[in-house]
């Protein structure tokens, strides 16, 4: 049986839980509700995360337009998603919305712009 | 130039300030911002987890500032930009400088102040050591990394757990920099529990508490920080100073309420928020100048700098229509055991709609206790909390019937345990 720990993020209580692990089974010990024992839950099973990082904008007084993915990304891939970020490049106009990559790196998920520079 | 109102700052105290202001009547609005563009710091912090309470969604900054700013423009509410209010006096006059306009003043029935907030730096908590490049606060690295364009380092530890450093630390961490740790002072974090988790957990980054940086070593760049642990009086334990190689400093050890203009006004400032005193309605001690905002007091929620700039629009609205109260019937607000300070530090029954949110902020972690709501000593209201922290803002929701009194009084909030 393996064993996790993790602070609870649902909410500012910030339970400590201790996860257990079997093949079949998840324990997960040390909440105080239903949304600690399904945050304990997915952080083995599949942690996940929004994106969030700038790429490199042209043509604006700004230098760097601000994106985030349009969706949760797995935990393990944010770091090589952020890398390939940095190489790419935006020119104004752009809105916030706008899908500046579709699919980064076949997780399925697109990166949108999160503000308008006219 | 004359107006009704004029609003100082475009973050996100000022933008919703105005617009509440607008949709409460008042026409001739300007809000004056010193940044080439609105929303504040807002535009800097990328990463998301903003609007929870105001939309019940998590925007990123920039796009929280958007909806705000998208709202001022379908209102037609006029800003300034690139311009510096120099000053403001008790008869409500502006002085503004900027490129077109050149010195300018404005007349105004009434002000709304909400300038935010400056963080304190290397002078403001000593660190001995020479002064080389690499030492930064928390938000300036923020920009240039996020807005500007520019790495700040390579290897990094950053003095203090506020919410901007440990937001920094996973930034940093992902634009590719190490993060060797986050030493912090006290013996508790002073940011938010989600940020630890989020930021430090997730990247495997030490956090060390009772530790601070005495000294810093490198003339001309940072080479390297020595951090020690310090005993309950928080003074450096010999013996425990270990040397981090390193070649940024990044320092998120707290912020200070921006209270230039409020001061030279005139303008009451309380000691425990370093912010103005305020009222129900976000008034100053000089009439008709309202405050809001990190201005006030430093909140940890930009959900709530927009409720209580809300407030502050509303407060300005029923002045400059003549419409506010003032009977001489106040409640003065005071902080029982536990409590480090509460606003608004003063109440007028009678501008009450049918309650008021009291923002509050604790002096420890305590764990299993209560809010005890005490009218000239009775009380009122009782709320039970699993868990306070110094680094998360309490707030207390009272209804304007649990209020009634006739004679000046006061209405103290204490921790209890229980």
């Amino acid at each position: 049986m393996k064993r996790h720990e993790f602070v609870c993020i649902m909410c500012p209580m910030g339970c400590n839980l201790e996860v257990l692990e079997d093949e079949d089974v998840i324990l997960v010990k040390g909440n105080q509700c239903k949304r600690g024992y399904e945050y304990g839950v997915k952080e083995i099973s599949n942690p996940t995360r929004v994106l969030t990082s700038t790429v490199i904008l042209k043509n604006s007084y700004l230098r760097r337009l601000p994106v985030k993915s349009d969706g949760e990304i797995p935990k393990g891939m944010i770091k090589d998603c952020v890398k390939f970020l940095s190489k790419i490049e935006v020119s104004a106009p752009v809105k916030m919305g706008d899908v500046i990559h579709k699919n980064i790196l076949g997780t399925g998920v697109d990166i949108v712009s999160t503000r308008t520079v006219e | 130039m004359k107006y009704d109102l004029v609003v100082v700052g475009g973050g996100p105290a000022g933008l919703a300030a105005a617009i509440e202001a607008r949709k409460n009547g008042v026409e001739r609005i300007v809000l004056i911002e010193r940044d080439r563009e609105l929303g504040g710091i807002l535009q800097q912090c990328i990463h998301n987890g903003f609007g929870l309470h105001v939309f019940g969604e998590q925007l990123t900054g920039p796009e929280y500032a958007e909806r705000f700013i998208n709202e001022l423009n379908n209102l037609k509410i006029e800003y300034l930009t690139n311009t510096m209010v120099l000053e403001i006096n008790d008869k409500k006059e502006v002085y503004i400088l900027n490129q077109e306009l050149g010195f300018r003043r404005i007349e105004a029935k009434a002000i709304i102040l909400s300038m935010g907030c400056r963080e304190r730096t290397r002078g403001a908590i000593g660190i001995p050591g020479f002064r080389p490049a690499g030492i930064f606060t928390a938000g300036t690295a923020q920009r240039f990394i996020n807005i500007e364009g520019y790495m700040v380092g390579k290897k990094v530890v950053i003095l203090g757990s506020g919410d901007i450093g440990l937001i920094m630390a996973r930034r940093l961490t992902l634009e590719g920099a190490k993060v060797l740790a986050v030493v912090e002072l006290m013996p508790y974090s002073t940011g938010l529990t989600r940020n630890i988790v989020q930021c430090l957990h997730d990247y495997n980054i030490p956090l060390f508490f009772e530790h601070t940086v005495i000294d810093i070593k490198g003339k001309n760049r940072v080479e390297g920080v020595t951090i020690a642990k310090v005993d309950n009086n928080r003074v450096p334990i010999r013996g425990t100073e270990v040397f981090y190689e390193c070649d940024t400093l990044l320092l998120s050890v707290g912020l200070i309420p921006e209270n230039e203009l409020s001061r030279n006004a005139g303008i009451e400032i309380d000691a425990r928020t370093s912010g103005p005193f305020v009222n129900e309605s976000m008034e100053t001690s000089i009439e008709g100048i309202f405050a809001c905002g990190n201005v006030v007091h430093v909140h940890d929620l930009v959900d709530f700098v927009t409720q209580e700039a809300q407030r502050a629009g509303r407060g300005a609205a029923r002045y400059i229509k003549g419409e506010a109260i003032d009977n001489g019937v106040v409640i003065r607000t005071v902080n029982g055991n536990g409590i480090r300070y509460i606003v608004p530090q003063k109440l007028r029954l009678e501008n009450l709609n049918d309650e008021i949110n009291l923002f509050m902020r604790v002096d420890n972690i305590y764990n299993n206790c209560r809010l005890d709501v005490k009218l000239d000593g009775k009380i009122i209201k009782s709320f039970k909390k699993r868990k306070v922290t110094p680094g998360e803002m309490e707030t207390v929701k009272l209804k304007k019937s649990d209020l009634s009194t006739y004679n000046d009084c006061s209405l103290s909030i204490e921790v209890v345990k229980e």
